[in-house]
């Protein structure tokens, strides 16, 4: 095997593991898998912010206190911490279109979903790109990540808008009419993915507008906690 | 360089009809045409333009018909939203736009011919007698078809100059030319040079995010990435710094550089520090080589002195600089005759000895690959308003201070082979006013890569004092 992000060849240990257990194929040297630093310790209930202590972030603080947003997303969970070494292999996935990127993040995914099997509703909806991204690209990280979460991701939203989230002011991203768009019948229950929060703003416009077509508990999961 | 065959059989003679085609003797991918479709699709039905199949099965796996990647690791299957199954594509080239199986390279034959200029040349200075036999050499490897040439010139021996006899010949006879390397800052400073050179000529600097984009010109400057968008018209190609990352770690590189060259067209090669496989080729007669064993000033290379500190490893480790380094510095800033170029093997010991420097000296600057202020950074040095820079190893090569002493830390260090450190070394007197310099390596303990680096100096040293 060779490492995907360097092309180093990958030497698998030998020992009594590799003879009695299933082999397991790393897809990273260990040097790149520090660049993908998981979260752990006291983080946000909310959004999964890393904090000096468990309590609620400023920001979730606001989106609570507003009327229109309050309980919109009930909670966001999220695997890596964001810091440059991530952005470059975003970047190389999601902009240059790497698509086998994926892999990295397959068995910490594989793992997450085990681990929350019983609370996590199991209606796993990707957060949909605008019909000239998904040109653009080919395909659409946020379900290339829910294809590793479920065999079959629920499509339920349609993107009305087709800007880039990333060239935006937090105002802007705040302030300005719901670009997604529900299907009418939805479960009560359902999981949100996307590959990164960063103001949480995506999420709960998408989240409202499950909730408007009669979705009554909504969290979410995403790759980077930005 | 079986790819190319397979791809010059495969295409289809095409009329002179093209000669108006932008696309001319370019590879490109559908979303870097910039044309309306209409335009397109009547160019390929003149036959200007040829669609090519971007990946193609081989015997044994695949082949990206671009950058000739055949190796399996460096392809990839994704979902693809175009034709909505499995698609493979290439990892090998994907900075330059992903190249998908399932659509095609746009192909423009290269039929465009370009102005035959009698007197290009304006550049007024002379060719020492050290460049002038390796310059004859040049234009007559220029002016004949399927020529190679290797020219081994010191580091500071011009190595620029002597191309422009070997240009302007080219450029009378109406050639179109690539003069490639593998870094963008060499891309930098050689364009103001040859468009002074070259004023009636048109010519274009190519690199990641030049402001150059076209790439029509008759001599094109370019990082050898930038190859991998054109294919069969160059008539005269020269790659500078061949030994340099990542040229000569690059397989794909070649083949980009040698689909982009006609099939009758001329390779120079330039380079201070051969690898292995070009002294191989040397030796047993494969690649003819010329010699320039002086700088152009007609003195020596510096050479280096080697100064053991066994404690050097421990020391940076823990965050300190050995006292040893810090008086020479300190004597050396003294003197202020000369900047000091201090290289370093990585950044993190950059960003940290540059932090425990600056309390001493308020003129010092550092730069590494990751700095995005390096171009600014590297300009203020050369106006000497700085007077210590700290680099990492990107400022090895192809860049000239007038009058520079060079300490190399840790030059025991995996990332200095033999060709870093002659190149770090070569830093020094390049400046006929000052022709000398101190050239000092620091190390824990005497390595090969040192010990030939040195001999290899002394070596053209005394090759060039015969001369």
């Amino acid at each position: 095997m060779r490492c995907l992000l360097c092309h180093a060849s990958i030497e698998q240990d030998v020992n009594w593991d590799t003879v009695l257990k299933p082999v397991e194929t790393r897809v990273m040297c260990a040097a790149c898998r520090e660049t993908l630093p998981l979260i752990e310790g006291n983080v946000c209930p909310i959004c999964n912010r890393k904090m000096d202590c468990n309590a609620t972030c400023s920001d979730c603080q606001k989106w609570e206190q507003s009327d229109k947003w309050q309980g919109v997303l009930k909670r966001n969970q999220s695997l890596y911490h964001y810091h440059e070494g991530i952005q470059e292999v975003i970047t190389q996935w999601k902009y240059r279109g790497d698509y086998v990127l994926v892999k990295l993040f397959q068995s910490d995914i594989e793992r997450i979903v085990k681990d929350r099997r019983k609370q996590w509703p199991t209606a796993v909806v990707p957060i949909p790109l605008s019909s000239e991204r998904l040109v653009e690209r080919g395909f659409n990280q946020a379900e290339a990540i829910a294809r590793l979460m479920t065999r079959k991701p629920v499509h339920l939203l349609e993107r009305l808008d087709s800007e880039k989230q990333s060239k935006k002011t937090r105002y802007e991203r705040l302030n300005r009419i719901n670009p997604f768009r529900s299907k009418t019948s939805v479960p009560p229950h359902v999981l949100l993915v996307d590959d990164i929060y960063t103001t949480g703003a995506t999420l709960r416009y998408a989240a409202k507008a499950l909730q408007d077509a009669g979705c009554l508990h909504i969290e979410s999961f995403t790759l980077i906690r930005g | 360089m079986k790819g190319c065959c397979i791809l010059v059989s495969s295409l289809p003679n095409t009329p002179d009809s093209s000669a108006l085609c932008p696309l001319s003797g370019k590879l490109l991918l559908k979303h870097e045409l910039h044309y309306p479709d209409e335009q397109i699709h009547q160019w390929l039905n003149e036959g200007a333009v040829t669609h090519i199949s971007s990946i193609e099965k081989t015997l044994t796996g695949r082949r990206c018909m671009r950058c000739g990647n055949t190796k399996h690791y460096l392809f990839a299957e994704m979902p693809c939203h175009a034709c909505q199954s499995t698609c493979y594509y290439c990892r090998n080239c994907i900075q330059m736009g992903r190249v998908l199986a399932c659509q095609p390279l746009y192909y423009g034959a290269s039929a465009t011919s370009y102005p035959e200029h009698p007197e290009p040349c304006e550049w007024e200075g002379s060719l020492s007698r050290f460049q002038l036999d390796a310059a004859t050499r040049i234009t007559a490897a220029m002016a004949s078809e399927r020529e190679r040439l290797l020219v081994w010139a010191v580091c500071g021996a011009g190595k620029t100059e002597m191309l422009f006899p070997g240009l302007t010949q080219a450029l009378s006879q109406g050639k179109r030319i690539c003069l490639a390397t593998p870094r963008t800052d060499v891309v930098r400073e050689l364009l103001p040079r040859m468009k002074a050179a070259f004023p009636g000529v048109s010519l274009e600097g190519l690199y990641g995010d030049s402001p150059d984009k076209a790439g029509d010109a008759q001599l094109i400057i370019a990082t050898t990435h930038q190859l991998y968008r054109y294919a069969y018209c160059f008539d005269v190609v020269v790659i500078d710094e061949i030994d340099a990352f990542p040229f000569h770690a690059d397989p794909s590189l070649n083949y980009a550089a040698k689909r982009a060259a006609k099939a009758t067209a001329s390779f120079i090669y330039l380079t201070a520090t051969p690898r292995r496989k070009q002294k191989w080729a040397i030796a047993f007669r494969q690649l003819p080589v010329v010699f320039v064993a002086r700088r152009f000033h007609g003195y020596p290379l510096p050479v280096p002195q080697l100064k053991m500190i066994a404690s050097l490893r421990r020391q940076l480790k823990a965050g300190q600089l050995p006292n040893v380094i810090a008086q020479h510095i300190a004597s050396q800033q003294q003197r202020g005759t000369r900047q000091l170029l201090l290289f370093v093997p990585t950044i993190q010991l950059a960003e940290m000895l540059t932090d425990l420097l600056a309390a001493h000296y308020s003129s010092i600057t550092s730069v590494h690959s990751k700095d995005p202020d390096r171009e600014h950074k590297i300009q203020q040095f050369r106006n000497r308003e700085k007077s210590l820079l700290m680099t990492t190893t990107i400022l090895e090569r192809g860049v000239t201070f007038p009058s520079v002493d060079v300490f190399v830390l840790d030059a025991g260090h995996d990332v200095f082979d033999e060709a870093a450190l002659v190149q770090m070394a070569g830093r020094a007197g390049r400046s006929p006013d000052d022709p000398c310099g101190d050239v000092i390596f620091y190390h824990a303990g005497k390595r090969n890569a040192m010990v030939d680096a040195v001999a290899a100096i002394k070596r053209m040293n005394r090759i060039g004092s015969t001369l």
